[in-house]
């Protein structure tokens, strides 16, 4: 196992610690969950012990007096300004359990260049109308509105905290209707997608990965390509399963900091740099 | 404009952000959100798990 997946597998462990809520099928209550963790991970995971930067962003702006989180955006800013996309590709749960549905043996679907270009921007797009616009806009008579883009889309949510929840309440069993039904549509197609296409929910959907990708060429954490050493013979380019030119932008908004254009470079002229000059 | 003035910008557009970072935060804290980042994680979300 490399060191990617072993820090992935402690980062979701430790985001997801509450082992009791496992046992006894409620979440964890405790004063820890003020801070937002930096990956995707829902806050109504029996296990999480932290909340979810996301969910936590639309609970704010959709309540009475608050029409924007100066809390949960600094502490967004403060995640990606020092580690960019690094945290989708080593911290986040979400991504740890594409990447393993990847390693799944079956024929991958490599996303043209043309379609990856149009379909990255819809990240983005999710990300202002999902979680700032629609909770800030469309609000109840009370003046709240709910976290639009985990009710109709998240599916961390579901696989998290739905499914577990579900299976060991009555309560919530007999609660369920065609939300649940919808939203464990999304899962199973973003699941099954992930079998055949790298990573189809950080690149295209996740708005968490949209806002870490808009610090990923400012971020103190950084690859940096030496031009003298590097022959552009294009390994890094083929390696990527992200459809990024290593060479010419190593900091692409795009790129999850997964490591494999380092391993494969033949001249080792990409390195990774953690500087604040 | 030459590497290292290219340098000098990028390390001020670094100090900056993680500075707005900082300042966020301590605002949130003084206007108390955190409050309710709390009071919605301590309570099941039934949006987040497709029953609300």
């Amino acid at each position: 196992m490399d060191r990617r997946r072993i820090t992935q597998i402690f980062s979701a462990a430790a985001m997801n610690s509450n082992i009791n809520g496992f046992l006894k099928g409620s979440i964890y209550k405790g004063n820890i969950k003020k801070i937002c963790v930096p990956g995707l991970n829902c806050y109504s995971c029996p296990g999480a012990v932290g909340s979810c930067p996301i969910g936590s962003l639309q609970a704010v702006v959709g309540t009475i007096k608050y029409n924007f989180s100066f809390y949960v955006a600094g502490l967004l800013i403060l995640f990606g300004a020092i580690f960019g996309r690094f945290i989708c590709g080593w911290l986040c749960p979400f991504g740890l359990i594409q990447d393993l549905l990847y390693k799944i043996k079956a024929r991958k679907i490599q996303v043209s260049k043309k379609l990856n270009n149009t379909l990255k921007y819809l990240k983005y797009m999710i990300l202002v109308l999902f979680v700032i616009i629609l909770p800030m806009l469309l609000v109840n008579e009370f003046g709240m509105s709910p976290p639009y883009f985990c009710q109709y889309i998240c599916p961390a949510g579901t696989l998290q905290g739905g499914i577990p929840l579900v299976l060991m309440n009555l309560s919530l069993r007999d609660a369920l209707g065609y939300l649940f039904i919808w939203k464990m549509f999304i899962l199973l197609f973003i699941l099954t997608a992930s079998v055949f296409v790298y990573r189809p929910f950080c690149r295209y959907i996740c708005p968490l990965g949209a806002f870490y990708a808009l610090f990923n060429k400012v971020s103190l954490y950084r690859y940096e390509v030496d031009e003298d050493k590097c022959t552009r013979c294009n390994a890094c380019t083929h390696k990527c399963k992200i459809n990024i030119e290593v060479h010419k932008n190593s900091n692409s908004a795009e790129c999850i900091r997964c490591g494999e254009c380092i391993k494969i470079c033949p001249t080792k002229s990409i390195k990774r740099n953690l500087t604040l000059r | 404009m030459d590497s290292k003035g290219k340098g000098l910008n990028l390390a001020l557009i670094r100090y900056g952000i993680l500075l707005m970072g900082l300042s966020f935060v301590f605002i949130g804290i003084y206007r108390n959100e955190v409050g309710i980042v709390l009071k919605k994680a301590i309570n099941i979300c039934l949006e987040c798990i497709g029953i609300g």
